[in-house]
């Protein structure tokens, strides 16, 4: 994207036009500012009252005891790491389909985030381990394949800096994100496909919660906060993407000028 | 509270991790949106967002 591009053309299909609205950087910059602070400031409330009604109101499990307040860390960081991951992979679509510039950064910017949640919830998925089957780590289904995550996020972070013409990186790690893609069902279906020491899940959308309402409340509030504070995270790295961007191009476009007066 | 010691370091390492992502965010974000006001306005364009 680049502020001194030309219009964009008139025979995008309806929903790239839509989509193209936002490749504005001007107007991109305006909508997100609007949004940033409520975003930061929603999370920020909504993380910490999560966290702090699940430390010191939640009841404890009546096996695991107290070790089950990790849970209100470690299940938003590890719906994250695979919602993050899903949001590169619908980057990488609207990349290769309708080339749409912001959709680039857009993976550019989310790849860090989603490793860094990943990473947290692998480790906080250890720490919750030790105590409960007495060990910091076990080749299981499920943590054999957010570790696979974790590894597809690195490399997609590396493979989208490793070309010297950003488009080939661009290209390359949308590629990379839509093969990865595959593990998400993986992740998700595990602990019912495999024999796991993992927990099978206790929430679903469409079936019966086979959890607490006093854990469950806190665990919602923690997510959504979490949601908005990763929204938050992505849409601040993006907007400093956009103005870098719009730097070299305004620094470029001097050096030309030199060149041209010189 | 029993095993308090993972639990705290559970909540450490997230606060670690978000304060981490969002300072180093935050810094970023400050310092092109500064690099920018100034670029636009020796430039002598209309600054945008």
């Amino acid at each position: 994207m680049d502020a001194t591009s030309p219009a964009l053309p008139s025979v995008a299909p309806k929903r790239g036009r839509n989509l193209h609205r936002f490749a504005n950087p001007g107007r991109f910059l305006r909508l997100s500012g609007r949004v940033l602070p409520w975003l930061a400031i929603c999370g920020a409330v909504f993380t910490l009252a999560g966290l702090a009604w699940g430390l010191f109101v939640a009841p404890p499990d009546w096996q695991q005891g107290d070790a089950v307040r990790i849970m209100y860390v470690h299940v938003p960081a590890a719906w994250l790491a695979s919602m993050g991951y899903a949001a590169l992979a619908v980057c990488a679509v609207i990349s290769i389909v309708w080339r749409h510039p912001l959709a680039d950064l857009a993976a550019l910017e989310i790849g860090p985030v989603g490793a860094a949640f990943t990473a947290l919830c692998l480790a906080t998925g250890s720490l919750w381990g030790k105590p409960m089957w007495g060990a910091w780590w076990v080749w299981d289904a499920r943590l054999t394949s957010v570790l696979v995550l974790f590894f597809l996020y690195l490399g997609q972070i590396a493979l989208i800096r490793a070309f010297d013409n950003p488009e080939r990186g661009y290209r390359a790690a949308a590629i990379l994100a839509l093969v990865g893609a595959v593990n998400l069902p993986i992740i998700k279906f595990s602990v019912d496909w495999w024999n796991t020491l993992h927990q099978p899940d206790t929430i679903h959308l469409f079936g019966r919660t086979t959890m607490s309402a006093s854990m469950l409340d806190p665990l919602l509030v923690s997510a959504l906060g979490f949601t908005l504070v990763f929204a938050a995270l992505v849409l601040a790295r993006l907007r400093s993407a956009v103005m870098e961007r719009r730097i070299r191009s305004l620094l470029s476009a001097r050096a030309r000028q030199a060149e041209v007066s010189a | 509270m029993t095993n308090l010691a993972y639990i705290a370091a559970s909540y450490g390492l997230a606060a670690i991790a978000v304060l981490g992502l969002a300072g180093d965010a935050w810094r970023r974000h400050r310092l092109a949106r500064r690099r920018l006001a100034v670029l636009e306005a020796t430039s002598g364009r209309r600054r945008r967002g």
